[in-house]
């Protein structure tokens, strides 16, 4: 009798495990699905560089001209080749320029921000003074606006500074940007006051405090921070397309569109190109990057 | 448990703690703060005056004008297209990206491959928009690889950019960019929730369902406060996307607010762009303050 019972339990209990396994197998399906969908334009980019100009050009032949027929395109190229890669790195000039002034853009801009955010952070963080309140509400407030309000007041500004069709022009509202000045404030409110107090006690003043407690333990939310910045940076079109007329100022962000699919090779491997740095700083930042995204929306 | 998060806007109560510290000294606070701040008010809060101005005075003569320009905004065609589009985009994405990423951290969250996924979901955000053009072209084109994907089952190829479809584009190009980092921010929540208290409903004879709908779920407001702030800040950002792929003036159905401005200020409309910049800067102040009212009244 009872190990009837018995069976009939362990008979229920497997096929209750059996059951969580198959829907376990499927989420993961699911997930690993996901994955797979969100990686293809990369996955794409990447073969895409790799292919013949022959074999690019009867697959896109129907996109490129108006003929009646589909593309083929194929993931894996039939003749893999470096030739496109090859032609980006020793044949276009115009490509290291408008790298570099990306890179200049970005470096300008982060530079800029360490040294007029940092203390500003600090300051929203650990000192107090009438009206600190009232000005981290304005700071939260800019840093959510989008381009488009400010883009009307940056352009005035600009024209008065004679700094229009000028790099200064793009990076230096970068440096006053506010988001990063409240993403290393959420790094400084995570030092625990008594270390600081401690400190001072010992007879420390502020700016000591600062270089030598404040810098070391708040550099989360600093290296949070210089990544989101280089991923927003490197990756600007608004800005410079509004305010950069001269070609050749212009970021990797406004050649890349241009090139256009006649020329697919080169296109496909300068996005490539193009991407690389950032994918790089990625990888090396990720987990600065999660720290940062949680930061922007939680405390401590 | 309930407070340990705070949200972007919700940081009355951290300011609240500072009260203990002493006042610190002018000095100090004035070497700190003031590069930063005078940045600010020289690059945003300075010019912004000139706008609201400008604003309420005719373009050419600069007199005062009332309120003319903003009755001619509100009358103009183009900006009610792009204002109703632009909602449209924002009741239609927020909700739907909210909800996908809400399953997938939850999913991803019992699984184990979470770091690898994590890491994929998040790369898109590593992605310059500038790179992904080319991919975004080809898979949209009337004769592109969605479509050659898609012709066995279809009797008509889908012109995804010169129809309603473009919308869809947009919708999918944001959920793509948008999804990894607000799978972060939930995956953040989910674990800030401790496993004793699901445990020991699990105990009680709670299920799975039971679990996530009456302890997890809940637990999750200040997250959801969160992602829908950030969410809504960086749908601006899908302008990258669409003015890559489509141009100035992409199909009605995906004519977005900043098109609308990008255009005005190509034609040196001053006058609109400056009604309609600080009309936009009053509909996002008055919903960052009525989210943060609603915050910190929940919360204190």
């Amino acid at each position: 009798m009872h190990k009837k019972q018995d069976l009939a339990w362990q008979r229920a209990q497997k096929r209750a495990r059996l059951k969580k396994k198959t829907g376990n197998l499927i989420v993961s399906g699911i997930l690993f699905l996901t994955a797979f969908l969100i990686s293809m334009p990369l996955i794409l980019l990447i073969c895409g560089s790799l292919k013949g100009t022959d074999e690019l050009k009867s697959a896109l032949g129907p996109v490129l001209s108006d003929m009646d027929a589909m593309v083929e395109f194929k993931l894996f190229p039939k003749y893999p080749t470096l030739r496109h890669w090859i032609e980006l790195l020793f044949d276009k000039p115009e490509y290291y320029v408008v790298f570099i002034n990306s890179l200049k853009i970005v470096a300008g801009t982060l530079l800029g921000q360490m040294i007029i955010g940092v203390p500003s952070a600090w300051a929203f963080a650990r000192f107090s003074f009438p009206g600190r309140k009232l000005l981290f509400t304005v700071y939260i407030s800019l840093m959510m606006m989008p381009f488009s309000v400010t883009m009307l007041s940056n352009y005035l500004v600009l024209k008065d500074l004679s700094l229009l069709d000028n790099l200064w022009g793009i990076i230096l509202p970068g440096v006053f940007s506010t988001f990063p000045v409240f993403i290393m404030y959420r790094g400084f409110c995570g030092i625990p006051k008594e270390l600081l107090e401690a400190a001072k006690v010992d007879g420390a003043g502020e700016f000591q405090v600062f270089f030598h407690i404040g810098l070391p333990l708040g550099s989360a939310g600093i290296g949070s921070a210089l990544v989101l910045g280089f991923l927003e940076y490197f990756s600007l079109i608004e800005q410079p397309l509004a305010f950069l007329k001269d070609r050749s100022l212009w970021p990797l962000s406004l050649y890349l569109p241009q090139i256009g699919l006649s020329d697919a090779g080169f296109a496909f491997a300068a996005s490539v190109m193009g991407l690389i740095p950032a994918v790089f700083v990625f990888l090396l930042g990720q987990d600065y990057l999660e720290k940062g995204i949680i930061a922007t929306g939680m405390k401590e | 448990m309930k407070g340990s998060m705070k949200s972007l806007t919700g940081f009355k109560s951290i300011l609240q703690n500072k009260k203990k510290l002493k006042r610190t000294p002018w000095k100090e606070v004035f070497i700190f703060l003031f590069p930063g701040f005078a940045g600010v008010c020289l690059f945003v809060l300075v010019p912004f005056g000139d706008v609201v101005r400008r604003s309420f005075s005719t373009a050419v003569t600069g007199e005062w004008s009332g309120l003319s320009n903003y009755k001619m905004i509100l009358n103009n065609q183009a900006f009610l297209l792009a204002a109703k589009n632009t909602l449209r985009f924002m009741g239609i994405c927020l909700p739907l990206l909210i909800a996908v990423s809400l399953f997938l951290a939850y999913e991803l969250s019992k699984s184990r491959y979470m770091k690898l996924l994590k890491s994929l979901y998040l790369l898109p955000m590593a992605i310059p928009a500038a790179a992904v053009v080319l991919v975004w072209k080809l898979l949209f084109d009337r004769q592109g690889i969605l479509n050659a994907l898609w012709e066995p089952f279809l009797s008509e190829p889908v012109d995804y950019m010169g129809t309603n479809a473009a919308f869809w584009v947009l919708v999918i190009s944001y959920i793509w960019k948008n999804l990894g980092y607000t799978v972060i921010l939930w995956l953040a929540g989910i674990m800030g929730i401790s496993e004793g208290i699901i445990d020991a409903a699990k105990v009680d004879g709670a299920g799975e369902r039971t679990c996530f709908f009456r302890i997890i779920l809940p637990n999750l407001k200040p997250t959801l406060y969160t992602i829908t702030v950030l969410s809504f800040l960086n749908s601006f950002k899908v302008f990258r996307e669409a003015y890559l792929v489509a141009g100035a003036y992409p199909h009605e159905s995906m004519y977005l607010l900043q098109h609308l401005f990008n255009n005005w200020f190509l034609n040196l409309d001053m006058d609109k762009m400056a009604a309609a910049a600080v009309l936009t800067a009053g509909v996002m102040l008055v919903f960052i303050l009525i989210l943060q009212a609603l915050w910190d009244r929940k919360d204190v």
